[in-house]
Order: C-alpha cells, then sequence, then structure tokens
C-alpha cells in the first residue's frame, strides 16, 4: 500500500477528460460490450453475463479495463437485449438468471432499469454487480427489480479508496448500508445482498483494512462475502489499449493468507465463498 | 460338520426357483425383457449414501487387474496373442484373473488381456495387425483362409472390383481417395447390440426351444426366402448352444434362468462374452441392465440373500471384465479410432414411455444406476464400459446431481437426450457405439462410419479433382465462373448437387458391405439375441459439418478468394478478407447453414434403395477419425489450413465458439435429430474453476447446463471438466496418469494411450474457461 501511497503518480485523479468519461449516460439504448453465456461465478446458479460499457471508477487493478470506455457501436435497446437472454432460459434452473455486470451497469441507469424491468416481467432472475457509487435515486429506481445486488468492497480509508478508484468510498458504503436495511425485509422477501473482496496484497490485506473490514460487516445484513483473490489475467488488456498498468510487480496472494482471511471471517459468523 | 453346512446351503439353493416373488406378466408368455422390467422394476428416489466402498475381494481381483494392465501398457499395449487358434464362442478354456475372488468370470482367451483371431472379417487385414506387433499368423490358419474360405473381405472386394461405377474417372477405387472412409469393409461391422438379458431371464434352452417353434411356424414352405430364413436362424441356435457350452466350461448351466443377483449379472455376462468371443466389431456394445439387474437385487437385498456390499461386489467385478475386454486391431484402425475403444455402451437412467408419442412416465432410476456409476469411484476412472446416462428433465434430482458429480470427477461420462429418443424407440432401447439408439433386441443397424464433407466441397471447387493429389475422382464439373471471389450461390448449389451424387455412391457401397457381411461374417450369438423380426436403420456419418458450415458463411459473408495454382488449376489456399458469422456462437446466419447441411444430405440419402429396406439414418460423429480426417484434407475455404485436424462430431471448430459455453451449445443443439437419427456427437470441456466455485455449485451448474442442453434439443454431449495444464503435464509424464480418462467423440480413452498427434489436438480444443 505504501508503495502506491508514496508515489503519486499511480494514484488516481481524473483528467478532466476522464472525468468527461465518468459521468453517466442516461439513455434508453445500451452501450453493451459483450456477453457470457455461461457465468458460474457472477451470482446464484448459471447466468447469462451482461457486460455494460462505462464505469464511473477507475481502479488501478480492473480486469475488465476494456470495458470501462463507452463505444457507440454495440447500441442496443433493452427488449433487444432481453431477447438475446430469453434463448437461454433453459439452462437456468431455479436459481440462475441474469448478471448485469461491467464496467458498472449504474453508469447506464436508465437503460439499466428499463432492462430490468423486462426481465422481471418475463420472471427471469436478475443480479446487478455494482459498486454502488450512484445517487440514492437511481438505487431507489432499480431496487425493485434485482434479486441479488453484488457489491465488491474496496477500502475503508477513503483516501486510499480514492487512490485505488479514483473515488473516495463515503457515498459507496452509505449506500450499502441503505441496500442492507432494505433486502430481506417484507418490501423485497427475497432479494440478496452479496458482497465481494478483492484480497490485494500490500493494499486491502494490510490489518488496519481487514479489522474496518470485520467491524463494518458488523453493522450490515448480507447473504455472504465472496473472496476474490487478486490476479494479473486482465493485465494484457491494459497492454492492449496502450495503457499502462501500474501494479505491476504485484503478485497473487498467497494460498494461507486467501484462508486466513477466509477463516477470520466465517469465524465472525459470514458465509465465504472461494472459488476453489 | 461343515460339509453338513455347505450341502444345505446348496439344497437352499436348489430350492430356488428363477422367479420367486416376480410380478406376473406378458413377459412369462414370451420374450419380452421390457415388460418384466417394467413389472418388477424398483424406483430410486433417493442419493448416493447407500453406496458401499470396494469389498477386499474387489480390492485383491481390481490389483490383479492393475498389474496386468501396467504391464500391457509396458509392452507397447499388447499383453499377447493367440496366433494359433481362430476365436468362436467354445475356441477357448476358461481364463481367470484370481479365481479365488472373482465372483463373476469369464475372459474372452484363456489368459485375460489376450487378444483373439476373428478371421472370417478378413484374414488380410488380421495378419497386417499381427506384423504390426511383431507377431505370425499359424501356416494352417493363413491356408484356410486365403485359399479356402471366403471371408467378408473377399466378397466385398470382388463385387468392389467388378463394379465400374466404383471406380474414378481416374481409374482409382474410389474408396481410396478420402471421400468415404473407415467403412467396414475389411473387419467386423460391430454397433450390433444383443439382449443379453434374455440369457439370464429365460435361460438358452426356452430362447432355443422358441427360435425352433418359429422356425415351422413362420417359415414353412420352403422358398428362396423362407430357406434363406431358416438358414440365419439355424446359426443363431448353433450359436446359443455354444453359449451353453462355454458356461458349462466354467461351472455355469446357462440353460435355466438366473437365480439370484449373481447369476443374473453372471448369465448376461456369457451372453456377451460369446459375442466378443465371436466379433471384434468397433463397437460392441453391453444395452440396457441396470433396472435390469436392480430387481433380483433388490429381491435378494430384501430376502437377505446378499447384502449391498455384495451386490456391489458383484457389479465391480462385472464392469472389471468389461475393462478388459480387448480386440486385435491393426494400425490405420488404431489412427481412426485411437486409445483401444470397445465401446462397451451401457446406458442407465431414463424415463418410462407413455401412451403413442412416448412421453416421460416413471423415472427408471434405480440403485444400480448408482452402483454402476459408483464403480468409476471404486476402481477410479476408466474409459470402459461406455456408462451413458439417459438423461430426461424429469430425472430424480439426486440421480441428476451425482451423475453430474461422476462426470466432474472423472471426465468419464456421457450424457444423451433420453426426452429426444424415447418418442422414436420406446422405453426399452440402449445406445451402440457413441450416439446410435434402438431398441434392445427389436433394432439394429448397418454401420457405415462417415463420409468426408468439406473433401465434397473442395471437390466442387476444384472441377472434380481430388484438392491433393489432383486426380480426377468426378468427370464433368465445369471450372467455377466466379474465380477471384467465390460466389455463395455457384459454389453451394454445385456443392449440394454432388452432394447427391455421393449420397448414391455411399448407399451402395453400404449395400454391398452389409450383404456379404451378412452372409460371411453373420453375428450367431447376438442375432439369437434379438427377435426374430427386427427393424434395421442403415447408418451413414457425416465428418467436418462445422468446416462446410464456416466455409460457406464465409463465401457468404465475407470475401473468400481462392490462391489458384496455375498449373494445375486447384485451390491451394483460401483467404478471407471481412468478417463471418462461426458455426457455436448461436447466431443464425451460419447456424442455419449447419441445419441444411443436415437435411439436404438425409435427403440424398432417402432417394436410394437400401440393402434389406433398413432405414436411412445418419450421425455427426467422428470418433477420433477428426485428425486423420484432416490429415487427408486440404485448405478450405474457412481459413483451416490443410492437413489440420477437423472438430470432433457436431463440435464447432476449435476456439471458435467465442460467445462463452451455451452459445455453443445452442448452436449445436439446433442441429435437428429428425435428419439425424444415428445421433450427433458434441464434446465439450470446460475447466473446473469455470463451472463453479465448489464441488457444491460445480455439480449444480452442471445439472442445470445439462437440463438446458437438453430442453434445447440437444441430443449428446460428453462432459470433460479438467484443467489444459493436466493434459499437458500427463503428455510429459504419462507414468503420473495411468488412470487419467477424457471423453473425446462418443467415447473415453486412457489420456495416455492417444498418439502425440491426437493428444495435441484434444489439447488445442475449446476448454471454456474464466478467470474470477
Amino acid at each position: 500500500m505504501l508503495k502506491i501511497l508514496k508515489n503519486r503518480r499511480f494514484c488516481k485523479t481524473l483528467t478532466p477528460s476522464e472525468q468527461k468519461k465518468v459521468k453517466p449516460v442516461h439513455k434508453l439504448t445500451g452501450m453493451i460490450h459483450s456477453f457470457e453465456t455461461f457465468g458460474a461465478l457472477d451470482g446464484p446458479g448459471v447466468r447469462f453475463v451482461v457486460f455494460f460499457e462505462g464505469c464511473p471508477l477507475r481502479c488501478v487493478y480492473c480486469h475488465n479495463r476494456d470495458m470501462l470506455d463507452l463505444v457507440d457501436h454495440s447500441m442496443m435497446t433493452a427488449r433487444e437485449l432481453l431477447e438475446e437472454v430469453r434463448d437461454y432460459k433453459p439452462y437456468f434452473g431455479r436459481k440462475g438468471g441474469v448478471t448485469v455486470s461491467g464496467g458498472d451497469p449504474v453508469f447506464q441507469p436508465k437503460f439499466l432499469l428499463e432492462f430490468l424491468k423486462l426481465c422481471k416481467k418475463d420472471r427471469i432472475n436478475t443480479a446487478v454487480d455494482t459498486s454502488l457509487f450512484t445517487s440514492q435515486k437511481v438505487l431507489d429506481s432499480i431496487l425493485p427489480y434485482v434479486d441479488t445486488f453484488m457489491v465488491s468492497l474496496k477500502h475503508f480509508d477513503s483516501g486510499i479508496h480514492k487512490c485505488l478508484t479514483g473515488v473516495p468510498n463515503e457515498q459507496i458504503l452509505e449506500n450499502l448500508r441503505y441496500l442492507s436495511s432494505y433486502v430481506g425485509t417484507a418490501k423485497r422477501p427475497k432479494a440478496k445482498l452479496r458482497l465481494r473482496y478483492l484480497i490485494l496484497p500490500g493494499y486491502t490485506d494490510t490489518r488496519s483494512n481487514l479489522s474496518a473490514l470485520r467491524k463494518f460487516l458488523r453493522e450490515v445484513k448480507f447473504e455472504l462475502i465472496e473472496l476474490l483473490p487478486y490476479h494479473t489475467h486482465g493485465v494484457y488488456k491494459w497492454e492492449e489499449l496502450g495503457l499502462r498498468y501500474s501494479l505491476e510487480g504485484v503478485k497473487a496472494p498467497s494460498k494461507a493468507s486467501v484462508q486466513r482471511i477466509k477463516k477470520m471471517l466465517e469465524k465472525e459468523g459470514h458465509k465465504v465463498l472461494l472459488n476453489e | 460338520m461343515s460339509k453338513n453346512i455347505s450341502s444345505r446351503a446348496a439344497q437352499k439353493k436348489k430350492a430356488l426357483t428363477p422367479y420367486r416373488k416376480f410380478k406376473p406378466g406378458t413377459w412369462q408368455k414370451a420374450v419380452d425383457v421390457s415388460n418384466f422390467i417394467k413389472k418388477n422394476y424398483s424406483v430410486y428416489n433417493g442419493d448416493e449414501s447407500f453406496l458401499v466402498k470396494p469389498t477386499k475381494k474387489t480390492v485383491k481381483v481390481w490389483g490383479k487387474t492393475k498389474q496386468l494392465l501396467g504391464k500391457e501398457l509396458k509392452k507397447g499395449g499388447l499383453l499377447g496373442v493367440d496366433t494359433k487358434t481362430v476365436s468362436t464362442i467354445t475356441s477357448h478354456k476358461p481364463g481367470y484373473i484370481d479365481q479365488k475372488n472373482e465372483s463373476i468370470v469369464g475372459v474372452q482367451a484363456d489368459k485375460p488381456l489376450v487378444r483373439t483371431l476373428k478371421a472370417h472379417g478378413g484374414i488380410r487385414l488380421v495378419e497386417r495387425s499381427l506384423e504390426d506387433l511383431g507377431y505370425k499368423i499359424s501356416p494352417e490358419i493363413h491356408k484356410i483362409y486365403t485359399e479356402d474360405v471366403t471371408t467378408h473381405n473377399d466378397a466385398v472386394f470382388d463385387m468392389y472390383y467388378s463394379w465400374d461405377d466404383f471406380f474414378t474417372a481416374d481409374k482409382n477405387l474410389f474408396r481410396k481417395e478420402g471421400l468415404i472412409t473407415g467403412l467396414p469393409d475389411n473387419y467386423s461391422r460391430g454397433r450390433i447390440i444383443g439382449d443379453y438379458r434374455r440369457v439370464a431371464l429365460y435361460g438358452i434352452d426356452r430362447l432355443v426351444e422358441e427360435r425352433k417353434a418359429a422356425e415351422n411356424k413362420k417359415f414353412d414352405y420352403m422358398n428362396e426366402e423362407n430357406m434363406r430364413a431358416r438358414t440365419f436362424l439355424h446359426k443363431q441356435i448353433r450359436a446359443l448352444e455354444d453359449m451353453k457350452k462355454m458356461a458349462a466350461s466354467y461351472g455355469f448351466d446357462v440353460g435355466k434362468p438366473a437365480r439370484d443377483t449373481k447369476e443374473a449379472i453372471q448369465w448376461l455376462y456369457f451372453g456377451y462374452l460369446a459375442a466378443v468371443k465371436e466379433q471384434d466389431g468397433a463397437a460392441m456394445s453391453m444395452g440396457r441392465i441396470d433396472a435390469f439387474i436392480d430387481i433380483y437385487a433388490e429381491r435378494d437385498l430384501r430376502d437377505g440373500r446378499y447384502g449391498e456390499d455384495e451386490i456391489q461386489q458383484f457389479v465391480d467385478d462385472f464392469v472389471i471384465k468389461l475393462r478388459i475386454v480387448r480386440h486385435l486391431r491393426h494400425p490405420e484402425y488404431n489412427a481412426l479410432f485411437a486409445g483401444d475403444p470397445t465401446w462397451i455402451t451401457c446406458v442407465l437412467g431414463g424415463m418410462t414411455a407413455v401412451g403413442p408419442r412416448g412421453k416421460a412416465g416413471k423415472s427408471m432410476v434405480t440403485k444400480t444406476s448408482f452402483r454402476m456409476l459408483h464403480t468409476l469411484e471404486n476402481l477410479g476412472p476408466a474409459p470402459e464400459p461406455n456408462l451413458t446416462v439417459l438423461w430426461s428433465q424429469d430425472l430424480p434430482e439426486g440421480f441428476k446431481d451425482y451423475s453430474s458429480r461422476i462426470a466432474i470427477e472423472s471426465s468419464s461420462l456421457q450424457f444423451e437426450n433420453d426426452d429426444l429418443m424415447r418418442p422414436y424407440h420406446g422405453d426399452d432401447y440402449g445406445i451402440a457405439c457413441c450416439v446410435s439408439a434402438m431398441a434392445i433386441g427389436k433394432e439394429m443397424q448397418f454401420f457405415g462410419a462417415r463420409c468426408n464433407l468439406p473433401k465434397l466441397l473442395l471437390l466442387a471447387i476444384n472441377q472434380g479433382r481430388n484438392e491433393l493429389t489432383g486426380g480426377l475422382v468426378l468427370d464433368g464439373v465445369k471450372p467455377l465462373k466466379n474465380r477471384a471471389v467465390l460466389d455463395y450461390k455457384e459454389v453451394s448449389t454445385r456443392f449440394f448437387g454432388m452432394m447427391d451424387w455421393l449420397a448414391k455412391k455411399y448407399v451402395e457401397t453400404m449395400n454391398v458391405i452389409h450383404y456379404s457381411h451378412d452372409n460371411y461374417h453373420y453375428e450367431n450369438s447376438q442375432m439369437a439375441l434379438h427377435d426374430i423380426d427386427i427393424h434395421r436403420f442403415m447408418a451413414f456419418g457425416m465428418a467436418g459439418m462445422s468446416i462446410v458450415a464456416d466455409s460457406l458463411s464465409a463465401i457468404k459473408h465475407a470475401k473468400v478468394r481462392p490462391t489458384w495454382d496455375k498449373k494445375t488449376g486447384i485451390a491451394k489456399d483460401f483467404k478471407i478478407v471481412g468478417s463471418w458469422p462461426a458455426f457455436g456462437n448461436n447466431d443464425a446466419r451460419v447456424d442455419s447453414i449447419a441445419v441444411e447441411l443436415c437435411k439436404k444430405f438425409t435427403k440424398s440419402l432417402r432417394k436410394y434403395p437400401t440393402y434389406k429396406d433398413a432405414e436411412h439414418s445418419l450421425s455427426l460423429l467422428t470418433i477420433t477419425a477428426n485428425v486423420v480426417y484432416g490429415k487427408h484434407t486440404g485448405a478450405t475455404p474457412d481459413g483451416r489450413k490443410a492437413h489440420e485436424p477437423f472438430a470432433p462430431g457436431a463440435n464447432p471448430m476449435h476456439n471458435r465458439d467465442k460467445c462463452g459455453a451455451l452459445a455453443s451449445l445452442n448452436s449445436v443443439a439446433k442441429l435437428p435429430y429428425n435428419f439425424c437419427r444415428d445421433g450427433i456427437s458434441n464434446t465439450f470441456s470446460i475447466t473446473p474453476q469455470t463451472l463453479g466455485k465448489n464441488e457444491e455449485m460445480r455439480i449444480e451448474n452442471l445439472s442445470n447446463m445439462l437440463d438446458g442442453y437438453f430442453k434445447k434439443g440437444g441430443h449428446h454431449i460428453n462432459v470433460n471438466v479438467l484443467n489444459r495444464e493436466v493434459l499437458e503435464d500427463a503428455m510429459k509424464k504419462p507414468w503420473k496418469y495411468p488412470q487419467l480418462t477424457i471423453r473425446v467423440s462418443g467415447y473415453a480413452v486412457n489420456f495416455i494411450k492417444l498418439t502425440k498427434e491426437q493428444q495435441k489436438e484434444v489439447i488445442s480444443r475449446t476448454f471454456h474457461k474464466k478467470f474470477y
């Protein structure tokens, strides 16, 4: 962590042109990056994963760097997107469905809402994989149509959070508390909240951050927390885009350290999920 | 004292009547195993928790077997050959692995893993196989089969050489052009499933009686047709009597029906053993035995005659016997069908059929369906028997999840769509080879290997010339008008026209082969375990479907520029400008071309009458021949380079399916089963980490994936759950992976038994993979 803080060059302060790129788009047609027809790692059961383009964050470790900027060539209406998904309904079983990921789907809130509404009308289970860096208004609008929220926790120190992602963490944590008070209540008894936690060696696995995580998890209600050990499989995407990957040299965490974090969270009484 | 007890036990056994406590039905009046099963079997809706570990005896027998298998592998895949005896049902003395500990006995020769000669298919190939292995046939056998006896192979080639149309315009034997290959014109055709259960349920005496009675009732006037029928019937009766003799040499009287589980398994195994002593067809499949055996097992468990450990021991021992069935193969055969497969395909599960449309009734999953799968845990993974789960949406969850679990752990299972096949074949069908469905004892097929469609496409582009040799195969094919850029309409019209020409030749060739096979290498014992009146299929096949679909798609949607050889006028290569949809991405623009290919070829075949009025059927299945086919095929308009392997079966071409696993499955599921009734094979590989985060999730996801694929209309799928790195390591350090099994195309192989070339091809296939 120290490396990133000392060397401000790595720290994410958005340039004016970047700031333009991270402003949400309110349109009824969506900008879709791609699909993964068999998603077994993004929410409950077998899922059709739609990757939306655009993201308000610029995480230094992003493994989908190619999805962050908007490219207009893949425009779709919500209905067209639904048609794509419908072809895979027989695979969904009882738990599976569609997962909206990206980028960050809340970056195209109007289109997202439209699509989620259509899915629910067609009785398709929905999951949204988001940073929650959005307004409570957007959150309120999509809440009735989401079965599972998947929210990735980054860092509990807002300054470091900003360094890692380009944005502070207050709004995200506030939204998370709001969500936690909402899911599983009478209003949406079946809706679920899943948390994800990236283990980035030297950054998110420090003693102080883990203890902040523990404390935070005691405050919120959620189904489970998924541990995502950092990997470098997405680095080539940065290179392809001619971008500098600032975490060069950071290695994947050891199995032992991942297990240690898993045990720590299980001891707290949380359900922990890990790709074994 | 001890003598007293054993004689009392013997008396007790004597008093056992075979049909005690069985529910009556039409099965008592006539041979009707299916009726017996449905009247008597008990559905099992639970999970795998009742299963037991192998007994001490099993551990001993399997231990000895593994030693033998190790020796066989060290000796280059061959432990021994009996070069002095032509194998028949009664030719060899009894053989054992570990007599004291075996509960099910019988091997093909007088020792396990020794291969035997089956000379009636054709002596030349047998001799070539032996030479390749460093053996020589005995001079007497050589003389008899070259001078005195007409073999199947002799008969076929007599007919080939006298048939002008079987030669190309350049006077080459058509068979050598590589358009139709793997034909059973010099070896046994196989793919016939005897109803081995009949031996157990009725005993041989009753089966002989029944045939004798039919002889005079059905064929009483001595005209040619009836005399011919009687000739075959007599061959069958003799085979049944031989079966009894062979069993007697092991100390069993199979004249009478089996009286308990052990006998039932032993009896039906003797029926099968007779078949593999007599024939060595590529596929010698087992059929459907789970619910049948289970009826005996349930009765014995209820009566306290046997415990679960003993029942599992019988099943394990039976499976050990099936794992050591061996045939003598020649080098070309091994190149086509790698890894020494025998296709002892055994189907498990499925549902009963209700009403004329075969709607799903009750589950046919029994505890023995579980026990059969459990052998992969008790004995470790293995390619044989070729365990095939008949999947229905309505199967009990416990069985779905257990078979998914075993598939994930062993990569040794294939799954086929019961809901798709049941309406055609009822609820007592099995699978021959990989994907060929037939009602047990009621349907058979004339196996016909496959034709090379990409080669036909190249013939259409190259004025009827073989693209590699330049030889003129078909006269009168004019050069294409559009030579700079291929024109979709021109190429496709010409291609489909030539498909008809190929279909005619294909059907005629098959007629020649099966007429000869019936006359000179008839499956006496297997046909004795069929009804007298049977339905026949003639099973054609096509290889390289995805290459032709992709080629036509590229020609239609992009610009394909051939590089013409100036001297020969043959297209040596193709350059593609622009993008085009490839098969395997759930894209209607190309998937529809694939569907059209299947329909048109079947329609072409149906125009030409078959031997014995067999029903035409078509498969999309290559076995491992996709490598050899590729080797003998020039560059294709889809950008595939000359000599590169084809995709296996109905698979999309390697790594062209880019939209994830389900898009790939959806494309294959669109292929119409009613035009490909001999089966549509799909081989699917995924890494465990992509299938789910932990074991529980992987099982659930695989079950859901199978539900979805079959709901979409998919017919067959091989499931491999492994990492490419494991295979790469096994290539380098084969000794570390003696039991590593992988599904290739309708069957499984010991990975280390594949040739280097085939190993590389398997590794280069699409592995659906995702990181988190």
